[in-house]
């Protein structure tokens, strides 16, 4: 083999990883650099660089209303359905109960169907039932398909639970709702977390059941989707780019404090 | 493990002595509400959508008003009106996942195996695997068309060196659908065949090498079976949003009136024309392809529990 070949026989994967990377984050970099564009009216070549977007985020109408929608949308849906979640997850792995494989169905349905026939289901239903759309049916509709999310993600971390440590807690004559709340859900926090951020950003970033069942009431992706057939203004791009920013430290931060936990524990073990 | 693989991502099970699982009320009472929610909001609505697809206009003859009744027709008449949107849904569908699977497996193997010996850069790599689900699944998909519009750099410079025609375009193509729904679900094929990859005993490629399997025959014989529980998972979390899809398909986004997908049709049909029988029975025939389909292709890919 020629050296060129073997050079890139060793290294091909790595420069096609970090094509693939830059790849991935093109419209990422496309959509934050366009949060500092100063459109004017539509936000679709480049003007020049201005703070103005960033500094008057809620001058173009409708924007922080639809973000402040999404949050309350997403905070609900998220409380809910991790509680919900939660408990199925504990029955799931604790209990022995009928019906097991048809739960399990029940479960993974939601995850299999697409968003296009969820939306138009649940809105035939409030239809039939005479429920105006608004928020609640989204907060309804959010709740629903982050169930089967939360059951998954809280699962793993139930059948991963020692059942020792809860038996020295039962050992130690604390009661079955002191052996849970003491015990049993400090250990389960982790996933329950995790399982309630996934909620979170799923809700935050649902579209297509969310347009079904909103009526008049905008969400931050109902009021991108409404405003791309005119222009979608910058200050749209400014909200994206934060809650984007936002979410990367989080994810940074969290996985720099993981990795320095494992250092602790590997030092230690 | 179909859907397990993705899910179970952010948690590393550490193997303990399970506990017994036995019968008690409390089963009951953890199961009731989630499993009573799920009844309203999941299988009441498609028992509404089957019904909501049988009935027939009113005899007011109001926009929008529907009474009960079995018309079956309502079925036969929407796959005959949108055969062509139903074939071109799945077919798109099924490119993007193949495209978006040759894109991930690369990928995932970088990070699931040439990227093991280094924690903290995996972590990165897998956070920028992630990252699209950061920023608004619409303003990306809205980013791409104006990347690839007519006059935008990418275009503009395909034309000067003549790879592409002086009046050709990409926006509006079923190429640029295509494109939108693999990039958009990227992220979904590459978690889950990482998580496969990630446990992949190396031990295994090294017997392969020591009884002189080439690259390929090793790669074919050992690593691309041992990953096929990712493999799989990744194409049904790939496949089933990409065919119910209508956003990259719509007008204002990557697509034109030429690339309509049964999601624009759905839409259009409840949400513009108010033919609520059209929308529900085209949902249906969606439903119901995509769990054939599953249904299938996890028989004979041999995968036995789903979550």
């Amino acid at each position: 083999m020629a050296p060129v070949t073997r050079w890139f026989g060793k290294y091909a994967l790595w420069i096609y990883s970090t094509i693939a990377f830059v790849f991935l984050l093109i419209p990422i970099a496309y959509t934050i650099a366009f949060s500092f564009n100063d459109s004017r009216r539509s936000n679709i070549a480049w003007r020049g660089f201005t703070l103005d977007n960033w500094l008057g985020i809620c001058d173009a109408q409708g924007v922080c209303e639809a973000f402040g929608n999404s949050i309350v949308v997403g905070l609900s849906a998220t409380v809910l359905a991790t509680v919900l979640g939660t408990m199925i997850a504990i029955a799931l792995v604790r209990f022995r109960f009928p019906f097991r494989n048809a739960t399990s169905l029940l479960l993974f349905l939601p995850m299999a169907t697409p968003e296009v026939v969820l939306g138009a289901g649940l809105a035939a239903e409030f239809l039939t039932a005479g429920v105006q759309k608004g928020a609640l049916t989204v907060i309804l509709a959010h709740t629903m398909f982050c169930i089967s999310f939360v059951v998954v993600t809280v699962r793993a971390r139930v059948a991963s639970l020692d059942p020792a440590l809860e038996e020295a807690g039962r050992d130690l004559y604390a009661s079955p709702s002191q052996v849970f709340v003491r015990v049993t859900l400090p250990l389960l926090m982790p996933g329950i977390i995790a399982a309630a951020l996934l909620s979170f950003a799923l809700s935050f970033d649902d579209f297509i059941i969310t347009n079904f069942n909103s009526g008049a009431y905008v969400t931050f992706p109902k009021f991108v989707y409404t405003a791309a057939a005119r222009g979608i203004p910058a200050e749209a791009n400014v909200i994206a780019s934060a809650v984007f920013f936002i979410a990367i430290i989080f994810v940074v931060v969290s996985q720099l404090s993981a990795a320095a936990r494992r250092k602790r524990l590997a030092l230690q073990g | 493990m179909a859907f397990g693989a993705f899910g179970s991502t952010a948690t590393s099970a550490v193997p303990v002595e399970p506990a017994v699982r036995r019968r008690s009320p409390v089963a009951l009472f953890l199961l009731l509400p989630g499993i009573l929610y799920l009844a309203l909001f999941f299988l009441a609505p498609l028992f509404s959508l089957i019904l909501t697809s049988l009935q027939q206009p009113s005899l007011t003859g109001d926009i929008g008003a529907y009474e009960t009744a079995f018309r079956w027709e309502n079925y036969t008449t929407v796959i005959t009106q949108y055969g062509e949107h139903i074939v071109r849904s799945f077919s798109y569908a099924a490119i993007a996942t193949i495209a978006a699977l040759l894109f991930s497996y690369p990928l995932a193997y970088f990070i699931g195996v040439k990227l093991r010996p280094f924690p903290l850069m995996q972590a990165l790599a897998l956070t920028l695997v992630i990252a699209p689900f950061f920023i608004s699944f619409l303003l990306r998909t809205l980013a791409w068309k104006q990347i690839l519009s007519d006059d935008g750099f990418f275009v503009t410079s395909l034309k000067a060196v003549s790879l592409m025609a002086p009046d050709a375009h990409i926006t509006g193509e079923p190429i640029a659908v295509i494109f939108g729904l693999t990039y958009n679900f990227i992220p979904f094929m590459t978690l889950p065949i990482y998580t496969s990859l990630e446990k992949l005993d190396l031990r295994y490629v090294e017997a392969g090498n020591d009884l002189y399997a080439s690259p390929a025959r090793t790669f074919f014989a050992i690593t691309l079976p041992l990953s096929a529980p990712g493999v799989i998972s990744g194409m049904l979390l790939t496949f089933i949003p990409a065919a119910g899809d209508y956003v990259n398909a719509s007008r204002d986004f990557l697509g034109s009136t030429e690339t309509p997908m049964i999601g624009n049709v759905i839409e259009a049909n409840f949400l513009v024309l108010q033919n609520y029988p059209a929308a529900a029975a085209l949902s249906i025939v969606l439903m119901a392809t995509i769990l054939v389909l599953v249904a299938i292709y996890v028989k004979r890919s041999g995968t036995e529990e789903l979550i």
